[in-house]
């Protein structure tokens, strides 16, 4: 899950991570006025999308007088903003953070995430502040220090010393820096984060250590516990579909081409697209009915993959297994009945009773087509397309 | 041979009271496998059409000798019941809980570390050695006795493999489902090491997917200690970047983890690589 800036902002605050004063408003705000006058000049008036890449599209301006910050206020709140994070469709701004403006004397990078193949959170510094860390990664690996942090002891103030040191900070800053990495580290273990990305992290010309940005993503699987982190979702920064789609414990992710996929298990509902690229065609989404593919699911799925008007045919591939066929192909009519289906649709099953099923589906009325592999379907739909 | 499960297994399933714990105690019990004992908390004396039942893992395994459990314990409860049966010394731990907190997850990896206990998964479907019995919620009878070990992060892809093999009559020595999360307790080493171990495994079959380096790992790792031939696919060519593709682990971030790149590394390393996952079957055959 991820959340807008002037969330993870929030969050970082109850953490005691310092962070520039700001204010928040949304669409029914007219003026900022009295916010910058609170604040006092200059005030940073950023678009909440999101979306990576806000200031190149404009949606980032500082300003320096209360004209200025009233005319960049109007500007970003409502714009489409699109960045290279974005579709090309953009992201409509709804939210606006209006910020304190800082006397900035260096930017730097702080970021944690969690490195699959060591098991353990590592914490990345760089003093290469605004540049993506892939892209200092990429070309000047040498310039960021990476800690791994132990995840019994958690983590130990000598590494965030050594971190510190790393940014090259002057002295009087060491003991704030230390502070802050200790804090921003017990942030994403206490709300089960799967990124917490300061970017730019900044010194201030009075030695102050300040997050400037912040991205923080979550572990889905761990919301359950995080009840207050769930409140932060922002449904218009979702697929429509994805959402209705989550609703039925359906796991849909739409995608650009026109044969819809129904699938049970998310590898062979990747394989299944795999296969359909192969075979000349493009999938249309990525879809995991589950492995019980019930009825009702099945249902579901079909209306989320039909509610796509690019969708010209569908090919759904259950390896049933344990699951009955007989069963599968009656609650595939059933649905595809009430659902009134008028796309082909190419059915590939496997498990027991799987000549029933087919019968099932023949007698139906409806013109399936029975493909008798994974191969032989995918190339049974691109036909049935062409 | 076979590896980690066989006729000798003693099997416990914590949560066996619950409709997929039962269930699928009754099936593996069905297939073969030596069910000797479940665990609730709470509900110790009552049984599971004659599966006793107990309130620890301990208990169980002080009345049953049990050497393996299968989890089926809700996510927020499955860290603690990992936990609960490594120190009750059990040898084998096959949790099939989907949606475990990873911070949950890394703290038992480190945990197990000084046990002598294996895990494998979560969200994974367990293992089976066709013939001889199986530990999880796979099909048993698409299964047969062979010489191909399979070890894969998907289910249904493996049971497509399987059925593949099945078809054109070749049978499997173990098949490992170490899961699709992006911390696992048994990876793509660990189990082909055992498979390279085994002298009933002539051929291994990697079956991967996007996200992390794991596969790219094991293709170091191949090449440098694995004369058995080996065959491999990896699920997820077309996903696009940053989604998370069902599996919590399938996420192709900040450029990494793509399918390309995995093929790209493990056939460099001699893996036979196939592009369609309609060819598992035919490339395995190939090298029986």
């Amino acid at each position: 899950m991820k959340i807008h800036e002037f969330q993870a902002k929030e969050i970082l605050h109850q953490f005691g991570v310092p962070i520039p004063r700001g204010h928040v408003v949304d669409e029914k705000v007219n003026s900022i006025e009295g916010i910058v006058n609170e604040l006092g000049l200059p005030v940073v008036v950023k678009a909440q999308i999101h979306a990576g890449g806000r200031g190149k599209g404009g949606g980032v301006k500082v300003t320096t007088s209360i004209e200025e910050a009233e005319k960049a206020f109007q500007s970003i709140m409502g714009m489409t903003l699109v960045t290279h994070q974005t579709d090309e469709k953009g992201q409509v701004v709804r939210t606006v953070l209006v910020e304190e403006g800082m006397d900035i004397s260096r930017e730097l990078y702080i970021g944690i995430v969690l490195d699959r193949e060591k098991s353990k959170a590592c914490i990345m510094v760089s003093e290469e502040g605004g540049m993506e860390i892939e892209e200092v990664a990429e070309e000047t690996p040498e310039k960021i220090m990476k800690e791994w942090v132990d995840p019994v002891i958690g983590i130990m103030p000598a590494q965030a010393r050594a971190l510190a040191f790393f940014l090259n900070l002057p002295s009087e800053c060491i003991r704030e820096a230390v502070s802050f990495i200790m804090k921003l580290y017990r942030t994403f273990e206490a709300n089960d984060c799967s990124l917490a990305e300061i970017n730019p992290l900044v010194i201030t010309t009075e030695n102050k250590v300040i997050a400037l940005d912040c991205k923080m993503n979550f572990d889905d699987n761990a919301m359950f516990r995080h009840k207050d982190v769930v409140e932060y979702r922002d449904l218009h920064e979702e697929e429509e579909l994805e959402i209705e789609a989550s609703r039925y414990d359906l796991n849909y992710i739409k995608l650009d081409g026109n044969i819809g996929c129904m699938v049970n298990g998310a590898g062979l509902a990747m394989a299944t697209m795999d296969i359909i690229k192969l075979s000349g065609g493009e999938p249309a989404n990525f879809l995991d009915v589950g492995g019980g593919a019930s009825e009702e699911q099945i249902e579901n799925a079909f209306r989320i993959i039909l509610a796509d008007d690019n969708v010209k045919g569908i090919f759904i591939n259950i390896f049933g297994g344990i699951l009955r066929c007989d069963r599968l192909a009656t609650g595939v009519v059933n649905a595809a009945r009430k659902q009134k289906v008028m796309v082909p649709v190419v059915i590939r099953m496997e498990g027991t009773n799987v000549e029933d099923g087919n019968r099932i589906l023949e007698e139906s009325g409806f013109d399936f087509t029975i493909a008798s592999g994974m191969r032989d379907g995918a190339e049974k739909v691109v036909a049935a397309l062409s | 041979m076979s590896v980690l499960v066989s006729n000798d297994t003693k099997l416990i399933v914590q949560g066996i009271t619950g409709k997929e714990g039962s269930f699928h105690a009754l099936s593996c019990r069905d297939y073969g496998t030596n069910v000797v004992g479940g665990v609730t908390p709470g509900k110790e004396g009552q049984n599971v059409e004659g599966i006793p039942v107990f309130n620890t893992v301990k208990n169980a395994v002080d009345a049953t000798d049990a050497d393996a459990t299968m989890i089926f314990v809700p996510p927020p409860f499955a860290a603690d019941a990992i936990f609960e049966a490594a120190e009750a010394g059990i040898k084998l731990v096959v949790c099939i809980t989907e949606g475990i907190p990873v911070l949950d997850m890394i703290k038992i990896k480190r945990y197990l570390k000084d046990k002598c206990t294996r895990l494998i998964g979560p969200n994974c479907p367990g293992v089976i050695t066709p013939g001889q019995a199986k530990i999880g919620i796979m099909p048993g009878h698409i299964h047969k006795p062979g010489n191909v070990g399979v070890v894969s992060r998907s289910g249904t892809l493996t049971y497509e493999t399987v059925g593949q093999l099945g078809v054109l009559g070749i049978g499997q020595s173990t098949v490992i489902g170490i899961g699709g999360d992006p911390v696992n307790g048994t990876s793509f080493i660990d189990a082909i090491k055992l498979f390279n171990d085994d002298d009933q495994t002539e051929v291994i079959c990697m079956i991967g997917e996007i996200g992390g380096s794991a596969e790219e790992d094991a293709a170091k790792f191949i090449e440098d200690n694995i004369n058995k031939p080996v065959v491999g696919f990896i699920a997820g060519q077309t996903a696009p970047a940053g989604r998370r593709m069902g599996h919590a682990g399938a996420i192709i971030s900040g450029g990494k983890g793509t399918a390309d790149e995995k093929m790209k590394a493990m056939a460099e390393s001699g893996i036979i690589v196939v592009q369609s996952p309609a060819d598992l079957g035919s490339a395995i055959k190939g090298v029986v």
